[in-house]
């Protein structure tokens, strides 16, 4: 036995008993970006019994300025991002039994994944995914943890389903079409405190230290130097559809879920939103116009075009992916640049 | 007036009454927002109903969704 784990040992509120702990518990990590890569380091060196890590995107060169776990070797090749994390965690942690998953995470495979774990860390890059996890936590009674960045921006909650407010009631309205990582910039200081944020809450969840949890939801912009807590206990909704008595679980049901669809012999795949939306297509110019790709706008559709992808966006929301039929793949470059 | 917002002691312009004129001045209108005055939350109905005075606390949370 070596002495690994002998300076978190030393910190009283995890001591050996919590390290024990911490070396019997299951996490499963969804989506290993920037937030996923930085958590799912941070558990391992911690010693976690198991981690699952659940992605369905391909390292690509714009990664590797914050995704730490990524290489060169990996963008020049291509490399699934949930294939080589795991590659580099078992090189940091031998101990840790990591299943690696390269999937777009749906409504019925994440219920069956959040089963066996003992807390959900959320390190995806969009909403639609946020709203499903939501679901599941409460449905299967596993607490999760909130986490997202743009900019020099961040939040977090932690959300214990039975105490805490759940995500959907933070939020009235979901929010679709925000800004990404991928249009608005995004610094790595940025994500590392959030992941600092999402893992000092971990911790305490799995040495099973509930009464030290923040209680509060937290944000902080690191180039303005704001930083905000808010204690939103009042916002739990007695008629929640998520966390109420009367819950339907909504986003786990189909109706609301992005519909995608392989369109026959045009090797295109067509999105379309959750929820009613109308696009800014002049809006959506500004923004796509920084990027490498070429933009062009007519008052109907804004089609981009990017190496073999070609994205075309309507009004109404909805999108076509040119040059796949992969919906896994399609969705990827949907969110990566639509929010 | 003079608030404290996100804990930096800011000076906000004249024009601003309500608490959804904040969120207008800092371009965040259109985003989800949690906002706190003083202490208390605010449902979003009260953004356009709360006024701010000299010297209030208001705390502003937008959900993003990037990582
Ligand atoms: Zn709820």
């Amino acid at each position: 036995m070596n002495n690994r784990y002998s300076r978190q040992e030393l910190f009283s509120p995890i001591g050996k008993d919590g390290q024990q702990q911490i070396s019997n518990k299951h996490v499963l990590i969804i989506g290993v970006g920037a937030l996923g890569s930085a958590s799912a380091e941070a558990l391992v060196r911690a010693g976690i019994g198991k981690l699952t890590i659940v992605d369905r995107d391909y390292v690509e060169w714009s990664n590797i300025q914050r995704q730490q776990l990524f290489t060169e070797e990996h963008a020049k090749n291509r490399i699934p991002k949930a294939i080589a994390a795991k590659n580099r965690l078992i090189a940091i942690n031998s101990s840790v039994n990591i299943e690696a998953i390269i999937a777009d995470a749906s409504a019925l495979e994440l219920e069956d994944w959040a089963k066996e774990a003992d807390l959900v860390m959320d390190a995806t890059d969009n909403f639609e995914t946020r709203m499903i996890i939501n679901d599941v936590s409460q449905k299967v009674g596993v607490p999760w943890i909130y986490g997202a960045c743009v900019g020099s921006y961040g939040i977090s909650y932690t959300i214990i389903p039975g105490k805490t407010p759940c995500l959907s009631c933070l939020l009235e309205t979901v929010p679709l079409g925000g800004l990404t990582c991928d249009t608005a910039g995004i610094i790595s200081p940025a994500v590392n405190m959030v992941v600092s944020f999402q893992i000092s809450e971990a911790l305490k969840i799995l040495v099973g230290d509930m009464d030290s949890l923040r209680n509060k939801l937290v944000s902080f912009d690191l180039w303005k130097n704001q930083y905000s807590a808010i204690q939103v206990d009042k916002l739990k909704k007695k008629d929640c559809p998520s966390c109420g008595p009367q819950r339907s679980y909504p986003y786990l049901s189909f109706e609301n879920q992005t519909k995608t669809a392989v369109l026959c012999g045009r090797d295109s795949v067509q999105i379309r939103p959750s929820v009613p939306m109308v696009r800014d297509l002049e809006a959506l110019e500004k923004i796509l116009a920084k990027q490498t790709g070429a933009v062009q706008r007519n008052p109907y559709l804004l089609s981009y075009s990017e190496n073999a992808h070609r994205l075309v966006i309507f009004k109404d929301g909805r999108a076509l992916v040119h040059g796949t039929k992969d919906i896994s793949e399609a969705k990827a470059l949907y969110h990566k640049y639509l929010g | 007036m003079k608030v404290t917002l996100n804990g930096e002691w800011t000076q906000i312009p004249d024009n601003i009454i309500f608490v959804s004129d904040v969120l207008k001045h800092y371009k965040i209108h259109d985003k989800v927002v949690v906002v706190e005055v003083n202490g208390g939350i605010l449902s979003k109905l009260e953004h356009q109903s709360t006024r701010l005075a000299d010297k209030d606390r208001i705390e502003i949370v937008h959900f993003v969704g990037g990582g």
